[in-house]
């Protein structure tokens, strides 16, 4: 039977593509310095110098959202990979082995998730200090629990199927069982929960920014932009438009991906 | 002839269920078909459960006469690894072993062939077999590592009835050539009568009856075994 | 008058532009008082038959030929409410898995009641006593204390036995069951049919029974049907199938059923001698 195309999946794709393009071009490239003041330039409207207008410093929006782009990734980035990665681990040993360590490890996991997220991002920053690499080592924490939780479902599911024993009978080590037999299982549905798990980065990093506890001025950051700009909202707007436009194209475009991963799986 | 297997007075509790296996004894010798009928809750699960040491025993002892047993699983959905394809499944106990890729390879096709699959059959996944084609490659699982002694847990009870004779004739012609014996496990009685030497019948974690397959059949002792034959007498 | 006519039935699944036909032509009758059987292999569409009768297919499947006449009138033609008077009051189903089919949450009494309060008017105790005289009907062991359990707490059979008297309590002229035997243990499953026999019998409930047992179809249905691949292949009294088969397919079934009359594994020790 064909199979219909899965629209989510590619328009996903193809956003994040264009955004990752102009991130990647943004590290060897901008139009203008995006931390360079100029005071006889402030608060342009967009026109062909500055694609996006200038802010109230004078600084050229285009530079500033494409840098801005590239700290927003790579924060996402970092982040959905570091809680992603311990937490799989967590959820994989667990899951596979039971017993008190599953016990200890499942109670510290409740722990962390009675917090509301955002709360204990704040009290990490409090303890750790504010700036960029904190923000992710928080927000890593955070979205450990839920990664571990769900490998863990999948490996309870897995463990006592009737190929783990054949691979018991064939000799396979337990790491091996664990890692090369029964994780490809999971791969799909843990890529999917990382899909969510960048735009819950995205979205938390620019609120974080935006309470002022992310990304510290002068980097240029999506979320910073937007708190900066709004004072000046009537009278400039595009200084908030333009961060704003691409924090929901980001958001966007890894949620289609996400769904659009969950119908393949369907299939 | 030598024994393959030995049980002798096997004891099994399971905790919050007590008794699970009294005081089981049989043995099966080298080429032989013994089968193992039985309702659910008999313990026949566990009994292969303990023969392959996936459970700890409190009682008796089981001896093997052979290197390593093998089993041929009953539904053949979730008997294969559904993320690897079926060459990969073949040579995973070759890679276990340290065979060289080469050898690897061709033992793999050596096998697939021998169970009635192709080269083709190779590059498929799981899902695109039928179930009848996921026993073949279960046959040929517990073949490749050299099993002399097969534990099969009702392997025919999800196929279509014309497939089921394929999949007997199949385990029928690769005991003739390899002297294999095999551990076959059913519910349903006429396929035991089919297949086997000689058959145990278990319930409630006990062996109530033991005997040659004709002579059980035509003059079974055991109260219990006469139910189960009146059950499918026409 | 049969008491169901299936006339040129065609059912077909649809997925994306693609459609496969599961049933194609297929026509069979019910007289009342019979127990006919359907008999095939996975595939063979003895399923989708026994859903379509009743409505129940699946939303990507559907009945785009034929019709399904019962008690003279064409059931193929209702809307979902006509059905409704139909289903569990006239016709009765009774499933594969009583587990799926029972809801955990509810006692057994409770469900055995669920069709009357849709279709009867009667007190609570009335409702009672008449799910416990079904219950009793089914042979179901202390059928007041039975009453107040849960599925969980019963076994496969017990379970069966009360899906059973669930499909009769409104007195269904049919009685529609879709393997109902196979989860089953082989000693129950020959009480269940015995049960199913008895019912016939003495309520004259006629029944269409679908299995891929052959054994089991042949002890129990006056007529049986042969499937494959959607199709009809062959139709006959038990006795015409069973002894004395005409199409290739219905032989090679018969051929693959196990049975005891000659030993596989002797045979071909024989042969080797």
């Amino acid at each position: 039977m064909k199979n219909r195309k899965n629209y989510s999946l590619i328009i996903g794709i193809t956003i994040v593509s264009i955004l990752f393009l102009l991130f990647l071009m943004g590290i060897f490239y901008t139009p203008y310095d995006p931390d360079a003041m100029n005071g006889s330039e402030k608060m342009l409207a967009p026109s062909i110098q500055h694609l996006f207008g200038t802010d109230q410093f004078g600084r050229d929006i285009f530079s500033r959202v494409l840098k801005g782009i590239g700290t927003t990734f790579l924060i996402a980035i970092s982040t959905v990979c570091l809680g992603a990665g311990i937490g799989v681990l967590i959820g994989v040993l667990t899951g596979y082995f039971g017993g008190w360590l599953d016990e200890v490890l499942m109670r510290v996991n409740d722990a962390i998730v009675a917090f509301p997220s955002i709360l204990l991002a704040l009290i990490f920053i409090s303890v750790l200090g504010a700036g960029k690499n904190n923000v992710v080592l928080a927000l890593a924490i955070v979205f450990i629990p839920s990664f571990a939780r769900m490998t863990r479902s999948e490996f309870l599911a897995n463990r006592d199927m009737d190929y783990v024993k054949s691979a018991k009978l064939m000799g396979v080590s337990s790491l091996r069982i664990m890692l090369v037999h029964i994780l490809p299982n999971a791969i799909p549905t843990i890529l999917s929960m990382m899909a969510i798990g960048f735009n819950n980065a995205i979205l938390a990093e620019a609120g974080m920014s935006y309470l002022g506890i992310g990304v510290q001025p002068p980097e240029a950051s999506l979320g910073r932009m937007l708190s900066e700009s709004q004072i000046y909202l009537s009278r400039a707007p595009w200084i908030a438009i333009f961060p704003g436009l691409a924090i929901v194209l980001l958001a966007l475009s890894f949620s289609l991906i996400s769904e659009g991963l969950s119908k393949k799986g369907e299939r | 002839m030598k024994s393959v297997l030995e049980v002798k007075n096997l004891g099994v509790s399971y905790k919050g269920r007590g008794r699970v296996l009294k005081n089981i004894t049989f043995s099966i010798k080298k080429g032989e078909i013994l089968g193992l009928v039985g309702e659910s809750g008999c313990g026949k699960s566990t009994l292969s459960k303990a023969i392959l040491s996936f459970i700890p025993i409190e009682e008796g002892e089981i001896i093997h006469g052979t290197k390593r047993p093998q089993m041929v699983f009953q539904d053949p959905f979730s008997s294969l690894n559904p993320s690897k394809t079926i060459g990969w499944i073949l040579e995973e106990p070759l890679r276990v072993s340290k065979v060289p890729k080469e050898e690897r390879k061709r033992r793999v096709v050596e096998m697939i062939e021998k169970v009635g699959l192709g080269k083709e059959h190779l590059k498929r996944y799981p899902k695109e077999l039928s179930g009848g084609q996921r026993q073949r490659v279960s046959i040929a699982i517990s073949l490749i590592q050299g099993a002399e002694f097969i534990i099969a847990d009702e392997p025919v009870s999800a196929l279509d009835v014309t497939v089921q004779k394929q999949i007997m004739e199949l385990m029928l012609t690769l005991q003739e050539e390899n002297q294999l014996s095999y551990l076959f496990i059913s519910h349903d009685l006429n396929v035991i009568y089919q297949m086997c030497d000689r058959v145990i019948v278990m319930k409630d974690g006990e062996i109530v009856e033991e005997g040659e397959v004709e002579e059980l059949f035509a003059n079974p002792k055991h109260d219990y075994t006469k139910v189960l034959l009146d059950s499918i007498m026409e | 008058m049969a008491l169901l006519e299936v006339k040129n039935l065609e059912v077909t699944f649809f997925q994306g532009n693609a459609s496969k036909s599961v049933v194609k032509d297929l026509s069979f009758c019910t007289e009342q008082g019979e127990i006919v059987g359907i008999v095939g292999e996975s595939g063979s569409g003895k399923t989708q038959t026994s859903l379509s009768i009743l409505q129940l297919l699946k939303d990507n499947a559907k009945i785009i030929k034929g019709s399904i006449f019962f008690d003279g009138k064409e059931i193929s033609a209702y809307d979902e409410k006509k059905m409704q008077s139909i289903r569990g009051k006239e016709i009765g189903m009774v499933f594969q898995e009583p587990m799926t089919a029972l809801n955990p949450l509810h006692t057994v009494g409770k469900q055995v009641e669920e069709s009357m309060k849709l279709h009867l008017h009667l007190s609570k105790e009335d409702r009672k006593k008449r799910a416990i005289d079904f219950m009793k009907m089914v042979e179901l062991p202390n059928p007041e204390d039975v009453y107040h359990k849960y599925p969980h707490q019963l076994s496969g059979g017990m379970r069966q036995r009360v899906m059973i008297a669930s499909a009769l309590c409104m007195e269904p002229k049919l009685l529609i069951a879709d393997e109902p035997t196979t989860a089953l243990d082989v000693t129950v499953q020959a009480q269940i049919l015995r049960l199913l026999k008895k019912i016939n019998e003495e309520k004259k409930v006629s029944i269409l029974f679908i299995s891929h047992d052959l054994g089991v179809v042949h002890k129990l249905c006056d007529r049986v049907l042969v499937m494959q691949n959607g199709k009809k292949v062959e139709e006959g009294s038990s006795e015409e199938i069973f002894h004395a088969p005409k199409e290739a397919y219905t032989k090679e079934l018969l051929l693959a059923i196990p049975n005891r009359t000659t030993s596989l594994r002797k045979r071909r020790r024989e042969g080797m001698e």
